[in-house]
């Protein structure tokens, strides 16, 4: 139902967009004994370290190639293999998380090649699972290359093997926290069903610590996790953007998948909570029939506030969905929304428009809203518009917690809609 | 590309640099022309490099031609403070896409400083090339000659792609660009004798505005700050400064060095950290400016200020005296933040010497005494590891090992780019002790090294 707008133009002010990388290397995070690699300039690599550093407040491990000028030109075989020696020798990686660069994408490195060769050469890499995701970052957004690292792992790792009735796999997109995954792993495990997570950041960025340092994850899903994905009797993708994955384990396995592009809000929580009933063959446990009971008393006395409010967003395609939808749902109408990149949900939002563009578009859009919901970049056009800003997406620099913020299931969504709430509540007051 | 190497070759030899020093044998230009090793190397590219040290001129418009990476990754959270325009906070790029890589970018460039020009009207663009921009072979020089024709308005190329060296390497490449077409294409309104100009100091959290109070009360000019808080005009008419100060030493070198030879402006390595080392700033700008008048006026404010400092800093120093800390960072802080401890009482038990020149060590082994190790390099694990044999309270670094200590359960304090506390000059040194006390005291450090009680009861 939405038009999808991309404004004409050469120049990109402020945006919103990250790298395609950048999104690998996060998904790559949520398995275990993994070091994310870029094949790129060191720079590369900073860059995308610190915007997970400050976002997440934790040590992440992301190694580099470390191309030069003259490695770039000849190609950058002997660098990939030497980061790929350094860091086995070192740190013993059970996964490398290969993510390719704009750098090397423009040379046309064959890294699938590359590979090969290099493990003819070294057999001592036969234990190491050197999984490669393609991400130039002259395409897509942080939303797609997640995905496609998530594709590359469904692609390499998983066997063949008998099915365990109790066992789901469940493919969760970028638009997921870590305590969105914990939320998610407490609701379905209360169904008495298994699940594994791909990837699982709730369990490696949800912020704990640890007793002993590592170069490289020290939780989420396991290589031995991964490799029993064959053996789940179903999946659960989590975000459109996990369509394709969830298709990849149907096909190579025969996995019967359903994809919920939300789990903020009643009905999409309704929705989740009956199919895994359905699907575990338990009824919905007392628990959350409570917390339900909570999210419609939480929803009565925040509609208030909500009612008729004009709310502009700018999100990745994934959270974006979810986010109107709740919005919708609580009788705000969506002023405007602005986005990364394409995505088949786009063109089905239930509002007029939604422009691919920056934070340029977004300023002149969102002009005349009461709420803007995005990334910390956003705090600057909130101050101008004078509303207030409530922070979802990455980066967030401004505030704690990032990590262990809850936004799905019913628990997450009354952390949202208080969270919001308590905005239009306190704008309202100083009104 | 082929003058981008003979710059980098030029760069790589500073003769003005310690670093070059041993021209001959194993250990020619060791720190300089290291390649960062794969799957070992940590820091930032040369891109980088020169964003930091050209971003802080406030009123230009900084624009990336290049793929998402290299602007969406990193635009608006460089630590540098204005007093005035926040344009240079602005993450302008021309994200190059799939076609413009196909097709080159140069079309694209061009418009987008035209864009640029018409929406923000900038006093000066800078156009920063990437590896990616650079490969495909877009003439950048001549996309910009040919926009500041247009336009009216300077536009700056900035040509140090990723690919061709370190964060240092490309802070030297800012320099140049300044040289090249900024520096000498203005003249000041007026000159004094006392005017000189900052290089290398990038106001990072506010840092500079700890200082320049100093100067005022001195009637010492900084004509032009290089480049924090800068405005384009200042830089340029630099060339019309009596002495360069150098604050983050090796950084812009190159122009320090040039501008004594085409402008005969001869320059000091000073640091603003520490109360021995602002002294010895000041004193030595006095000296080199050659006015009679200027020192005693520079004794006298020294005398005020350590005095007054000596009775904020007490109730500190007797809390800090005896803390053993551990500090791993680049360069000239390697040693003028051990000066800066010792003023608080602080013994440095181990300092990181991997960017540090064969002067930079003579001074750290000085300050250090015998007992006092110099490490060449290292990762987490080995910080970690010396932190326990050497039984420190304190890491003192970069904000990319915060993490690692505090995940360690080590107090830690931020004291590079990214921090947001400015500890240059005498008020610094409050900031810096009332830090340290804070975190070194805070009562968390006694609970989150504390085990659960059933654990004990298991043991």
């Amino acid at each position: 139902m939405a038009q999808i707008a991309i404004p004409e133009k050469s120049l990109t002010v402020n945006p919103l967009k990250q790298s395609q990388a950048l999104g690998a290397s996060l998904a790559f995070l949520g398995f275990k004994g993994t070091i994310p690699l870029f094949h790129g300039s060191q720079g590369c690599t900073a860059f995308a370290k610190v915007v997970l550093v400050r976002h997440f407040r934790e040590a992440i491990p992301l190694a580099t190639t470390a191309m030069t000028e003259v490695t770039t030109i000849l190609g950058g075989e002997e660098n990939l293999e030497q980061a790929i020696l350094t860091l086995v020798e070192k740190s013993q990686p059970e996964i490398i998380g290969l993510c390719s660069t704009g750098l090397t994408e423009t040379r046309g490195d064959d890294i699938d090649g590359f590979l090969k060769e290099i493990r003819k050469r070294h057999l001592e890499l036969s234990h190491v699972a050197i999984v490669f995701a393609p991400t130039p970052d002259f395409k897509g957004a942080l939303q797609d290359g997640f995905a496609i690292a998530v594709e590359s792992i469904i692609q390499e790792i998983p066997k063949m093997g008998g099915i365990n009735p109790e066992q789901v796999t469940i493919l969760a997109s970028s638009a997921f926290t870590p305590g969105d995954i914990q939320e998610i792993g407490e609701i379905v495990t209360a169904f008495g069903l298994q699940p594994i997570f791909v990837p699982d950041l709730g369990a490696s960025l949800d912020g704990h610590l640890e007793d002993e340092y590592s170069a490289q994850t020290m939780s989420g899903t396991t290589l031995k996790q991964l490799r029993s994905l064959g053996s789940s009797a179903f999946t659960l993708a989590l975000g459109e953007s996990m369509r394709n994955s969830a298709q990849i384990l149907s096909d190579r396995f025969g996995t019967a998948y359903q994809v919920f592009e939300n789990l903020t809000g009643l009905e999409p929580v309704d929705d989740f909570l009956h199919r895994l009933s359905e699907l575990s063959g338990e009824k919905v446990p007392e628990k959350y029939r409570r917390q339900r009971r909570q999210l419609q008393d939480a929803m009565l006395d925040s509609h208030f506030y909500f009612g008729g409010k004009r709310v502009s967003l700018a999100l990745e395609p994934d959270l974006l969905w979810s986010i109107v939808q709740f919005l919708q749902s609580m009788g705000s109408v969506i002023h405007t929304a602005v986005t990364t990149t394409r995505s088949p949900l786009l063109e089905k939002l239930p509002i007029p428009q939604v422009t691919i563009g920056d934070l340029e578009d977004f300023h002149q859009l969102a002009i005349g809203s009461d709420l803007l919901v995005g990334n910390s970049h956003l705090k600057a056009i909130a101050k101008k518009l004078s509303v207030p800003l409530y922070r979802l997406g990455i980066p967030i620099y401004d505030r704690l917690g990032n990590g262990l913020f809850t936004k799905v299931g019913y628990r997450g969504t009354i952390e949202l809609l208080l969270g919001m709430g308590n905005l239009f509540l306190e704008q309202e007051a100083s009104s | 590309m082929k003058t981008i190497q003979g710059k980098i070759n030029e760069l790589l030899i500073q003769p003005g640099c310690e670093h070059n020093q041993k021209q001959q044998g194993e250990k020619k230009n060791k720190s300089c022309t290291q390649q960062a090793q794969p799957g070992a190397a940590q820091g930032g590219c040369a891109f980088d490099g020169a964003m930091i040290a050209l971003v802080p001129i406030t009123d230009a418009a900084h624009l990336v031609h290049g793929p998402i990476a290299c602007a969406g990754n990193s635009w608006g959270s460089r630590g540098s403070l204005s007093s005035g325009s926040q344009l240079y906070k602005m993450g302008f790029t021309t994200d190059t896409s799939e076609n413009d890589v196909i097709f080159g970018g140069e079309k694209k460039l061009y418009k987008a400083i035209l864009e640029l020009q018409q929406r923000y009207q900038p006093r000066a663009i800078f156009v920063y090339a990437t590896c990616v921009t650079a490969l495909i072979g877009d003439d950048i020089d001549a996309v910009c000659k040919a926009a500041t024709e247009k336009i009216g308005v300077p536009v700056v190329p900035v040509i140090a792609p990723g690919f061709i060296g370190s964060k240092n390497l490309g802070n030297r490449f800012g320099g140049e660009a300044l040289l090249d077409y900024v520096v000498g294409t203005a003249e000041p309104e007026y000159t004094t004798p006392y005017d000189i100009n900052l290089i290398g100091e990038y106001n990072i959290a506010g840092e500079m505005w700890g200082v320049l109070p100093l100067f005022e009360k001195l009637g010492i000019r900084v004509l032009s700050k290089i480049t924090g808080d800068a405005r384009y005009e200042e830089i340029c008419y630099a060339h019309r400064a009596k002495l360069n100060v150098m604050i983050c030493s090796r950084a812009l070198l190159n122009m320090a060095r040039k501008m004594e030879e085409r402008y005969g402006i001869p320059y000091i390595e000073e640091s603003f950290y520490g109360i021995d080392d602002i002294n010895h700033c000041l004193r030595n700008i006095a000296t080199k400016l050659g006015d009679a008048d200027l020192l005693p006026r520079v004794e006298n404010l020294i005398a005020s200020e350590t005095a007054a400092l000596d009775i904020t800093l007490a109730p500190y120093r007797h809390r800090l005296k005896g803390k053993r800390v551990i500090l791993y960072t680049g360069g000239v802080k390697s040693w003028s933040i051990i000066s800066a401890a010792k003023d608080l009482g602080i013994e440095v038990v181990a300092t990181s010497t991997r960017k540090s020149t064969e002067e930079d060590k003579a001074k750290i082994k000085k300050l250090l005494g015998n007992d006092g190790i110099m490490l060449e390099k290292g990762n987490a694990q080995e910080l970690l590891n010396l932190v326990k044999d050497t039984k420190a309270d304190m890491l003192i670094a970069g904000g990319r090992n915060q993490y690692t200590a505090l995940k360690a359960r080590i107090p830690f304090l931020d004291i590079n780019q990214e921090r947001h506390h400015p500890y240059a000059g005498y008020v610094g040194m409050v900031e810096m002790a009332r830090e340290l006390d804070a975190a070194l005291y805070s009562p968390v450090w006694s609970q989150v090294r504390k085990s659960a009680p059933w654990d004990e009861e298991e043991i």
